[in-house]
């Protein structure tokens, strides 16, 4: 990875002083006065490359760097130029580091991050320093909520929007109680706030809620307890090694045939390898999924591959749209960063031709999009339909919604 | 609660207990005997879990996979002793930390360069990949059993190697008093550098052994390395005995904390650890 960083990086600036020394050439032809050549735009990465995130922040940074590349390198006329910072989804550090690549870097553009807690540390200083930021995955409610600005967009999702829909789905299956699991956490209680509004707004009842210390991977007492409680389903929200353990837990302790699980996309992203036979047939809610037939799509999936001999997943797809928001920003402002309030309207405005689907951006510059029900086939999570068309997140206390 | 369901948290209870035992009986012979604090522990469960899910692939046969990886981590530990460890025996407690914590950070970097940072499972061996109806909506996986009958077997071989052997004797002797056990011509470099590769070699072998019901990802070491210092300095520094005691309570103390008192679930084992603290300051069973 870090070789790739560093030669992507040197290939880009060839290509950029190439670039450059071109448009300079026909720059002084054109132009009526001499106009200096714009200085490269400084996008800082802030996001994990190392740590139980690494996965995650590396898929976003090739997504992006993928998209600039596609570009010629370039977005609203002018050469890209990334500072890159690991983050270590260390929360401690999230003020600090944000601070070092905002006001130390002096980067243009703040892109980042994964860890909604390292991310509570960003929101506070884009707040502060106004610069244009874009947040690729962490789905941290009050990034576009409570600590909403004009300066702050995602191009990911809320945690809110990626579960909310599940209790209507689950109340179609006709399973009209259940109990819910998941770690105790910011994210986790968002995602249960969430999945309560729309399971309870169709009628459902959860009969009882069993939380685990994050991130806590001894299921088997909780899942000895469900089973007592027999509910007509479970709902889950677990990610990475947890999820993986307690889809195979939870075969293994027999439930999986008889109480039906479901949860939102993460339960079975990046994980249907290690969860093989126990993760078949199931059911979850997100805003993309395997076997999308978009044009955008398929283009995407084999210029990412092509390019990194790896598939791309939907962290991918945000860092891959995180660079389109930027690029409609910036060339609606012809590259002046200066020109903020242009820069926000032209992406607020905007559609945003994703491989996950067409989507717009929210007055709390949240994306609206549809939300996927798939199901587990093999090692694909499979599109089964459409679970909410176009879902916009109530963001509750933005000043801007 | 119903007596079945309850006898089903206190079985749930006694395995992750012993699982947890397997762990901390190492952290606890070199900690104890050694006097080396070994921050790294955690580091050799996730390298044995990793072990085991490479070489399950590679060879294709989980319990041939188990000794290979057993035979590797020992021929680790022994290595380790002689380039670093042994350096650090007059050392302040301080270096150790320094040192083992440096051995963190190797270890998970390694890993991330060896195997990346995704999430990997273990198959379950064929004939054990079933499980046994307990209630008509509850099954018991039967690898479960077995992982707890092996870590019994392993408690009572450690037991007996260490009350009942001349090495064991030698062993204990040396945590004493480690300059006269040298003057009678024993050669306690080579006992220690014994002794340490036991312990990592047990904690790897915990993480092989967890691995098809626990799952293979990045950091799994570090939650395992708190708990198991808790179940030391419970269980009393040094004292295998009280290891596998505190482990087993600690194992009851989270099972039922988590269904009875959900709100301080995460805090359970750390309670338990003030109450015992405050009644025996130097754990359960202090080291003669």
């Amino acid at each position: 990875m870090n070789d790739n960083n560093v030669s992507s990086k040197r290939r880009s600036l060839l290509k950029g002083a190439a670039g450059a020394a071109g448009l300079a050439a026909t720059g002084i032809l054109h132009a009526p006065a001499v106009i200096a050549q714009p200085a490269r735009l400084k996008v800082g990465l802030m996001l994990p490359y190392t740590g139980t995130y690494a996965a995650l922040g590396n898929a976003i940074t090739n997504a992006f760097k993928l998209y600039i590349a596609e570009k010629g390198g370039k977005v609203g006329g002018r050469e890209i130029e990334y500072v890159v910072l690991d983050d270590e989804s260390e929360p401690a550090k999230g003020v600090d580091n944000a601070n070092r690549i905002v006001n130390r870097d002096k980067v243009d553009v703040l892109v980042g991050t994964v860890h909604s807690g390292v991310q509570a540390g960003m929101v506070k200083v884009s707040r502060e320093s106004g610069v244009l930021s874009i947040i690729p995955n962490a789905g941290f409610g009050a990034a576009t909520g409570q600590l909403c600005a004009p300066n702050i967009f995602r191009s990911s999702f809320s945690n809110w929007q990626t579960i909310h829909p599940l209790g209507k789905v689950m109340m179609e299956k006709g399973h009209k109680s259940c109990v819910w699991i998941s770690w105790k956490y910011a994210a986790g209680e968002e995602m249960f706030g969430g999945f309560k509004e729309g399971y309870e707004k169709v009628g459902g009842k959860i009969v009882k809620e069993m939380w685990l210390p994050f991130p806590n991977v001894e299921f088997q007492a909780l899942l000895t307890e469900i089973a007592a409680a027999k509910p007509d389903a479970v709902a889950c929200f677990f990610a990475g090694g947890g999820a993986v353990k307690f889809v195979k837990d939870y075969d293994a302790a027999g439930l999986k045939g008889k109480i039906p699980l479901y949860g939102n996309g993460f339960v079975t992203d990046g994980t249907l390898q290690a969860q093989g036979s126990s993760a078949q047939g199931l059911l979850t809610t997100l805003h993309y999924a395997d076997g999308l037939e978009f044009p955008k799509d398929k283009t995407f999936r084999l210029a990412y591959a092509k390019a990194y001999k790896l598939q791309p997943d939907v962290y991918a797809v945000q860092g891959y749209d995180a660079a389109q928001m930027l690029d409609v920003g910036l060339s609606a402002a012809k590259g002046d960063i200066k020109a903020q309030k242009q820069i926000v309207a032209a992406i607020e405005k905007a559609t945003i031709d994703s491989p996950r689907g067409r989507f717009t951006i929210s007055r709390a510059h949240n994306p609206v999009q549809d939300i996927y029900l798939r199901q587990v086939v093999g090692e694909s999570n499979k599109f089964v339909g459409i679970a909410w068309k176009n879902l916009s997140d109530p963001a509750r206390g933005c000043s801007m919604a | 609660m119903d007596p079945a369901i309850f006898l089903i948290q206190l079985l749930n209870s006694l395995q992750y207990g012993l699982l947890l035992f397997l762990v901390a009986s190492g952290l606890t012979l070199i900690f104890g005997i050694m006097g080396i604090i070994n921050l790294a522990h955690g580091s050799f469960y996730m390298i044995g879990a990793y072990l085991a899910f490479s070489l399950t692939a590679a060879v294709g046969n989980f319990w041939l996979a188990l000794f290979l990886g057993v035979l590797l981590s020992v021929a680790l530990g022994l290595a380790l002793e002689w380039l670093l460890i042994q350096r650090l025996y007059h050392r302040d407690h301080l270096y150790q930390v320094l040192l083992t914590y440096g051995l963190i950070l190797i270890f998970e970097e390694a890993r991330s360069l060896i195997w990346g940072d995704d999430v990997h499972g273990v198959q379950v061996p064929e004939f054990l990949n079933f499980s046994i109806p307990l209630t008509e909506t509850l099954s018991y996986q039967v690898y479960r059993v077995v992982m707890s009958g092996i870590c019994l077997l392993l408690a009572a071989a450690m037991y007996f190697l260490i009350q009942r052997t001349r090495l064991g004797m030698m062993i204990r002797a040396g945590a004493t008093n480690r300059e006269m056990v040298q003057a009678l011509g024993i050669n306690i470099g080579l006992l220690y550098r014994l002794v340490f590769a036991l312990g990592i070699a047990l904690a790897a072998f915990a993480g092989m052994l967890g691995s098809p019901i626990s799952s293979v990802y990045p950091g799994m070491g570090n939650q395992v390395l708190i708990v198991s210092f808790v179940v030391v300095v419970i269980g009393g520094i040094g004292s295998v005995r009280g290891a596998l005691v505190a482990a087993l309570l600690i194992g009851i103390a989270d099972t039922f904390g988590k269904v009875l008192v959900p709100q301080i679930a995460g805090m359970t084992a750390y309670l338990l650890m003030a109450a015992v603290l405050l009644w025996r300051p130097e754990g359960l069973f202090k080291r003669a």
